[in-house]
C-alpha cells in the first residue's frame, strides 16, 4: 500500500519536528502531535490500516468540519476550546496509576462504596497499577477482570451462535467492510454538525453491533460491557443495525465515575432498525463534573440518532446523565416506516456549576408513526439545566401522534431548568401533546421526611427517585438500582 | 363516658403492672422549662413562645387547648426541631436528653412524633415505600434489625386492619389526592408503625367528620401503654371526650396559663378562653 507508507513517512517527518526525543520505537508509534490537520487523519487511518474510501470520507468530514462554527444556540457557556490544542490520535503521556486503592482519593471511594461497586472493581475503575511480580496488598484483581477472557469468549460464542456481530468499530472495518460502508453515516452524514464531523474525522474507537434478521440478541449488551470493555474513548463511533424482526438492547456507560484524562468528548452514535425490529439503548453517564467550584470536568458534546427504516420499527432511547460539567446531547429518532415508534426517556441531573442542555428530536415522517418523551430535569447548586426538544410532523405523517411530558425539579434557589420545546406540524391529521411541569423540593417536605426519621439525603433520595420513577423503570433491571443510588449521591450535599 | 373509664382502668392496670415488675419509673418523659422561640418576620423576630413550662409524664396523654395563635402549632413545631423557629431561651429535656441539641431526625429515632394539621404530599413517592424507608430509618436508629419486604408487609397489613383503613392507601403516593381525612388517618398510619413514646398530633381532628375522628381517636388509643405520652393540641372536647387525657393546659400569648384535669376542657367548651386571656394579659 504505497499511499500508507508515504502517508506514514510524511507523519514521521513532522512527528520528529516537533518530538524531540526521536523515534526510538517509531513503529509502535503511539501518538500524532498535537493539532489536526489532514496530516493527523491520515495517521489515525494508516495506523488503523483503513481502506481507502474510509480516508476519503474522513477527509471529506474534516474539510466540512473546517468550514464549520461550533453551535451556539445551546444554553450552556464554556471558554473557547482551542481544538488545534491537543492530540488526536492515542493519548498524551499517561499519567503513572496510584499503586493501591490507599493512595487513591477517598472521597472517590466513599462513591463507590455507596454504589456498592466491589472492591476489585473500584481497583480497576481507579486504574490502580500493579507492579510486575508483585502481589497486590488489597485484593486489586485487576488481572481477574482483564483476564476474563473466557467469560469474553463465552459470550462471544453464544452471541456468533446467534450470528450477531459485537465487536470495536476497526475491527468491523476489517472484516465486515460492507456493513460498515453501507451505513456508516447514513444516520449521521459526516457533516452532519460541527461535532459530529469533528468525530467523524478522527473517531478512534467504538463499538459495532449487527443483529441479522428475525434474532433477538440472546444478552442484554450491557451485561457484556459490564465485564470486558472501557472503550470510553474521547471520539467513539458507534454503529448499531438491526435487521427485519430481530432486536437488541445496548446500554453504555457505567455508574461508576471513570478517571479519564481527556476533557473534550464527542461521541457519534447511529442505529438502524428495519422492518419490526427493536432497539433498546441505555445510557447511565456519570464522567467527572468538575469540582464544586465548577473547575475541571468533561465537556460532552454527543450527536446519537437512529432511523426507523422499516414500517413497526422502534427504537427506544434512556439516558440518566448526571456527569459532565456540559452536556450537550440530543438523542433523536428519524420515523420513516410505517407505524414506527421513538421513545425517549431522560433523566438529567445538574449540582455544583454543571450545566446540561439535552434533549430530544422525533422527527415523524411516515404514516402512523408515534413518539413518546418523558423527560426529567433536576437541578442543584448553581447549575443550569436545559431541557431542549423538537417535535416535527413532516407533509406525510399522517395519523402520526406524540407525547411529551417534561418535568423539572429544583433543588435550592440558586440553579436554573429551562424547557425549549419546538414543535412543527405540516400535517392537520397528526396530534402533538405537551406537558411541562416545574416544582420545588420544599422546606415542608423536607422537614415532614425528616421528622419520620430520614435523613436529609435519604430524603433528597427518595423525592427525587419518585420524580424520576417512570424513566427509571425503562432501564435494565440491574442498572436501575444502580442509577437510584447514583442519583441520590449526585445529589449529595445540594440541601441544607 | 364509658370510653374513658375503660381507659382509666386499663391505665391503672398498666401502671400495676409496671409498679410490680419493678420498673424504675421516669417521673418526666418531657420536660419544657421556660421555653422562649421566635419567628423571622420580614427582618425582625417575632417572639411567639414567651416562657412554656410543660411536663409530661411517662404513659399520660395531655392536650393542649387556646385560641388560635396562641403558639401551639409553634411549640409542636419547636419540639419537632422546625429549623425556621428560633429558640432563644429555656430548655426541653426528653427521656433525659437534650432535645433541643439534636436533629430533626434524631428526634425521630428517640421516639417523637409529630402528627401535621397539614400532611405534606410528596409526589412520585409511593406511600409502603416512604413508610418503610422510614420505619427502618428509624429501627437502624435504635440499633433494632430492620424490616425486610415481607416482615414490613406483614406490620404494615395488620396495622391497616386495627385502624380500619383500606391497603388501597399503601399503593398511592404520599399524600397525593388523599382526602383531608385520608391524610389524618395516613398519619395515624405512620404513628402506629413508627411506635414513638411520645406522639404530639396538632390538631389531628380538625375538618374530620365523625367516624374519621373515631378512627384516629382510636388510633391513639391503641398505643397507650406506659411507654407511650402524647400530647394532644385541639380545640374540640370531641377528641378528648374519645381519648380521656389525663391533663388538660390552657395556652395563651405564648405560654401555659393554666393547667388541670378533664374537667378544665368542659369548663373551655362552656366558657370560652376569655377569662385565661385576662390572666395572660
Amino acid at each position: 500500500m504505497p499511499a500508507v507508507t508515504e502517508t506514514r513517512e510524511q507523519v514521521e517527518k513532522l512527528g520528529q519536528s516537533s518530538y524531540k526525543w526521536g523515534f526510538e520505537t517509531d513503529i509502535e508509534m503511539d501518538f500524532a502531535p498535537k493539532g489536526l490537520n489532514e496530516d493527523t487523519i491520515r495517521l489515525i487511518s494508516a495506523r488503523k490500516e483503513e481502506p481507502e474510501w474510509l480516508l476519503d470520507w474522513r477527509l471529506a468530514a474534516f474539510r466540512a468540519w473546517q468550514t464549520m462554527t461550533e453551535p451556539t444556540w445551546a444554553k450552556v457557556t464554556y471558554p473557547p476550546i482551542d481544538y488545534q490544542d491537543a492530540h488526536y490520535y492515542a493519548a498524551p503521556k499517561k499519567k503513572p496509576g496510584p499503586k493501591s486503592l490507599e493512595e487513591v482519593d477517598p472521597e472517590l471511594l466513599r462513591t463507590y462504596e455507596k454504589l456498592g461497586i466491589p472492591l476489585h472493581e473500584q481497583a480497576l475503575l481507579v486504574g490502580v497499577e500493579v507492579p510486575e511480580g508483585e502481589e497486590a496488598r488489597l485484593p486489586v484483581a485487576v488481572d481477574a477482570v482483564f483476564d476474563s477472557v473466557s467469560v469474553a469468549t463465552t459470550f462471544r460464542k453464544t452471541l456468533s451462535e446467534a450470528g450477531v456481530i459485537f465487536c470495536p468499530i476497526s475491527e468491523a472495518v476489517r472484516d465486515h467492510p460492507d456493513l460498515v460502508r453501507k451505513y456508516l453515516g447514513s444516520v449521521v452524514p459526516a457533516g452532519d454538525n460541527f461535532y459530529a464531523a469533528l468525530n467523524a474525522a478522527v473517531f478512534t474507537d467504538g463499538s459495532f453491533v449487527f443483529v441479522p434478521k428475525g434474532v433477538r440478541c440472546p444478552m442484554e449488551l450491557s451485561t457484556y460491557f459490564r465485564i470486558n470493555a472501557r472503550n470510553t474513548g474521547q471520539f467513539e463511533r458507534t454503529l448499531i443495525i438491526v435487521e427485519d424482526g430481530a432486536s437488541v438492547s445496548y446500554l453504555e456507560g457505567c455508574t461508576a465515575p471513570m478517571r479519564d484524562e481527556n476533557q473534550l468528548h464527542a461521541a457519534v452514535v447511529e442505529l438502524v432498525a428495519m422492518e419490526d425490529a427493536a432497539i433498546k439503548y441505555s445510557t447511565v453517564q456519570n464522567w467527572y463534573p468538575g469540582d464544586e467550584n465548577g473547575l475541571g470536568g468533561i465537556y460532552n458534546f454527543v450527536t446519537k440518532r437512529g432511523a426507523c427504516r422499516g414500517a413497526r420499527a422502534k427504537i427506544s432511547w434512556t439516558q440518566v446523565e448526571t456527569g459532565s460539567a456540559i452536556t450537550w446531547k440530543y438523542p433523536s429518532c428519524i420515523l420513516q416506516g410505517e407505524g414506527s415508534v421513538g421513545e425517549f426517556y431522560s433523566v438529567a441531573v445538574t449540582n455544583n456549576h454543571q450545566q446540561a442542555d439535552t434533549g430530544t428530536k422525533m422527527i415523524h415522517i411516515g404514516r402512523n408513526t408515534r413518539s413518546t418523551i418523558i423527560a426529567k430535569t433536576i437541578s442543584a447548586g448553581q447549575s443550569d439545566s436545559t431541557y431542549r426538544g423538537l417535535v416535527r410532523m413532516m407533509p406525510k405523517a399522517s395519523g402520526a401522534r406524540n407525547f411529551t411530558q417534561c418535568d423539572s425539579l429544583l433543588i435550592g434557589d440558586r440553579c436554573g431548568a429551562h424547557t425549549v420545546p419546538y414543535i412543527e406540524n405540516r400535517n392537520m391529521s397528526a396530534r402533538i401533546e405537551h406537558e411541562a411541569t416545574t416544582s420545588k423540593i420544599s422546606e415542608d417536605q423536607m422537614f415532614y421526611c425528616r421528622q419520620r426519621g430520614l435523613s436529609e439525603e435519604d430524603a433528597v433520595g427518595l423525592i427525587v427517585n419518585g420524580f424520576c420513577k417512570d424513566v427509571l423503570r425503562e432501564l435494565p433491571m440491574e442498572f436501575a438500582v444502580e442509577a437510584q443510588k447514583l442519583l441520590q449521591i449526585s445529589l449529595e450535599g445540594s440541601v441544607g | 363516658m364509658t370510653v374513658v373509664t375503660d381507659i382509666k382502668r386499663k391505665q391503672d392496670l398498666c401502671r400495676d403492672v409496671a409498679e410490680t415488675s419493678g420498673v424504675k419509673k421516669m417521673s418526666e418523659l418531657l420536660k419544657i422549662s421556660g421555653l422562649h422561640a421566635s419567628i423571622d418576620a420580614d427582618g425582625t423576630p417575632k417572639e411567639i413562645l414567651r416562657g412554656v413550662d410543660l411536663v409530661i409524664p411517662p404513659g399520660e396523654v395531655h392536650a393542649i387547648m387556646g385560641p388560635n395563635g396562641c403558639g401551639k402549632s409553634t411549640l409542636s413545631y419547636v419540639l419537632a426541631g422546625r429549623e425556621e423557629y428560633e429558640v432563644t431561651a429555656g430548655s426541653v429535656s426528653f427521656i433525659g436528653r437534650d432535645l433541643l441539641a439534636m436533629e430533626p431526625e434524631e428526634r425521630a429515632a428517640a421516639g417523637l412524633f409529630l402528627a401535621f394539621q397539614s400532611p405534606v404530599e410528596l409526589p412520585g413517592v409511593n406511600n409502603a415505600n416512604f413508610l418503610r424507608t422510614a420505619v427502618n430509618a428509624v429501627r437502624r436508629a435504635r440499633g433494632e434489625t430492620e424490616l425486610d419486604a415481607v416482615g414490613f408487609l406483614k406490620a404494615v397489613r395488620a396495622a391497616t386492619k386495627n385502624l380500619s383503613m383500606s391497603d388501597d392507601m399503601l399503593k398511592r403516593n404520599v399524600n397525593v389526592g388523599f382526602s383531608g381525612g385520608e391524610k389524618k388517618r395516613n398519619e395515624v398510619l405512620q404513628m402506629t408503625m413508627l411506635q414513638p413514646k411520645l406522639a404530639i398530633l396538632d390538631e389531628t381532628d380538625s375538618g374530620l367528620d365523625v367516624d374519621a375522628l373515631r378512627i384516629v381517636a382510636e388510633g391513639v388509643r391503641n398505643l397507650r401503654s406506659p411507654d407511650f405520652s402524647a400530647l394532644v393540641i385541639t380545640h374540640h372536647q370531641r377528641l378528648l371526650d374519645y381519648l380521656g387525657p389525663d391533663r388538660i393546659h390552657v395556652m395563651a400569648k405564648g405560654r401555659i396559663v393554666r393547667s388541670g384535669g378533664p374537667e378544665l376542657a368542659k369548663q373551655i367548651d362552656v366558657e370560652g378562653y376569655a377569662s385565661f386571656l385576662a390572666e395572660a394579659a
